[in-house]
């Protein structure tokens, strides 16, 4: 058990013990989801606030039941019905909702670094619930635990992301968790979008997907982000899927327990097709279920009060 | 420097279970359901031990089983959270006579987020304490143990350290400092 942070800002500054901390956790929390009454008072007469500056369905309604399974009362806040459409910064914005006495504030923002400027100033925790194209951390955590809770281990297993990595913060936070935990990874995908410079973080990029695939333990697809792309980073979305997509052809190509993975929403049709993500392989809703317990697990881990508590 | 004392050497100590088991048996011979109930960590192996020898001395099985109270806790916002360990029921609660277990006692808060927990499972019928060192003295709850093997006067700042042979060495309990 390593735990002395506030906050979870990223996946980058985590030890492989506070990581393996938080998957322990979880595993915890979901045995919790499977009883009878499935809350329990860790986070009573807490206050968590839901801060979506950027649109999400999955994330924010996990983090809200996360938080009431932990009986902590939850407000959600989007920005198209608030005062920042009004022009109020995110620094104000964000203090008020401290005068609330938030205990926690989860974030979701389209800034890169939104939440390590929060933590600066603010005496609430904050959680990142994804900033720009930097890092979703949360996402990761639930991707290395349905792994782990799969295949036992990360150790040696090679792990294949395949899309839009550039704009992606899903793999961002993957590529750091999978590399601290020991997996190898691959990433695929338009030469656009997968550049050659994300090898300095100890991945191996290649264009070829028939080789990336043939002996990946685990496919993560992710969607093209097209809200990210100022101009389009290949021809289209026929050919995106011409190249790329995971169809019934390619899966034939795979390891009979390959196990395909997708942080959603999926686009049917463009980087998988039906009979995939609908199919045996397919772990796409476990790690829905997966991310309830990861979150509560971060919420919980958070309010652990520590005077030896490190900012970040 | 190991300043530590031995409270409970293996042969005491199993002699102290063996006679707790035969105080269980005998409060409860009318009880239809009994089943042990270890508190994550600590009362885990004791409610171990009390399901053999009560399996022993009353003929058939009194099984035992894992509860985690972490998330009951009352001190989870002073202090780094705890660990969270498996629960495993030992079947239904509701109507049983549960023996809730533990290694020490002390301010009774654990015991007091125990019962809190076992409610989100059921509704027993009759619920018992059993604890291998009652710290009497240091009481923060009206909580008393039913079964002890050793009560002891202690002052605050002292430890009481159970080490049970199911986790390496010998079953031994210490007292430290002295």
């Amino acid at each position: 058990m390593t735990w002395n942070r506030r906050h979870l800002l990223d996946i980058e500054s985590l030890s492989t013990e506070e990581l393996l901390t938080v998957l322990d956790t979880a595993r915890g929390f979901k045995a919790v989801g499977n009883r009878a009454i499935k809350t329990v008072p860790a986070l009573r007469g807490k206050t968590v606030i839901n801060l979506f500056v950027e649109p999400s369905t999955r994330t924010r309604i996990s983090f809200e039941l996360a938080a009431q399974r932990l009986t902590a009362d939850v407000i959600n806040f989007s920005a198209d019905t608030s005062s920042l459409k009004k022009g109020e910064t995110l620094r104000d914005t964000a203090r008020n909702l401290e005068a609330m006495n938030a205990d926690i504030i989860i974030i979701r923002h389209s800034a890169a670094g939104a939440p390590h400027f929060l933590a600066r100033f603010l005496q609430a925790s904050v959680v990142n619930a994804g900033d720009g194209a930097h890092e979703h951390p949360t996402q990761a955590l639930l991707d290395v635990f349905t792994i782990r809770e799969k295949r036992g281990k990360l150790d040696g297993l090679k792990v294949v992301i395949m899309g839009d990595i550039l704009f992606s913060r899903v793999a961002r936070s993957n590529i750091w968790a999978l590399r601290k935990l020991g997996a190898e990874v691959t990433l695929c995908g338009p030469p656009t979008l997968v550049p050659k410079v994300f090898e300095k973080l100890g991945c191996r990029v290649t264009w070829d997907v028939q080789e990336a695939l043939r002996d990946a333990d685990v496919v993560n697809l992710l969607r093209i982000q097209h809200e990210r792309q100022r101009q389009s980073m290949f021809p289209g979305i026929g050919e995106y899927r011409a190249q790329f997509g995971l169809d019934r052809a390619r899966m034939r190509g795979l390891k009979p327990d390959v196990l395909i993975m997708h942080p959603g929403p999926i686009n049917r049709g463009v980087e998988i097709d039906a009979d995939t993500a609908d199919g045996d392989r397919s772990v796409i809703l476990e790690q829905v279920t997966n991310g309830l317990a990861v979150r509560m697990a971060v919420l919980y881990l958070v309010t652990g009060n520590d005077p030896g508590f490190v900012r970040g | 420097m190991d300043t530590r004392v031995v409270l409970m050497t293996a042969s005491a100590l199993r002699l102290a279970i063996s006679r707790m088991a035969h105080e269980i048996a005998e409060a409860n011979a009318a009880a239809e359901r009994l089943v042990l109930l270890g508190i994550q960590t600590g009362g885990v192996h004791l409610a171990t031990r009390l399901s053999t020898e009560l399996g022993r001395l009353l003929g058939h099985a009194v099984p035992a089983g894992q509860l985690d109270v972490s998330l009951h806790r009352d001190d989870l916002h002073q202090r780094p959270a705890p660990a969270i360990h498996p629960t495993n029921l030992p079947g239904d609660l509701t109507g049983a006579s549960v023996i809730l277990t533990d290694d020490v006692l002390f301010s009774g808060r654990t015991v007091r987020a125990a019962l809190d927990a076992m409610h989100d499972y059921g509704r027993p019928g009759r619920v018992q304490l059993a604890v291998l060192v009652d710290r009497h003295g240091h009481r923060h709850l009206p909580v008393q143990a039913d079964f002890v093997a050793r009560k002891l006067p202690t002052r605050p700042g002292q430890r009481v350290d159970v080490q049970w042979a199911e986790d390496g060495g010998d079953d031994c309990v210490y007292l430290n400092p002295p």
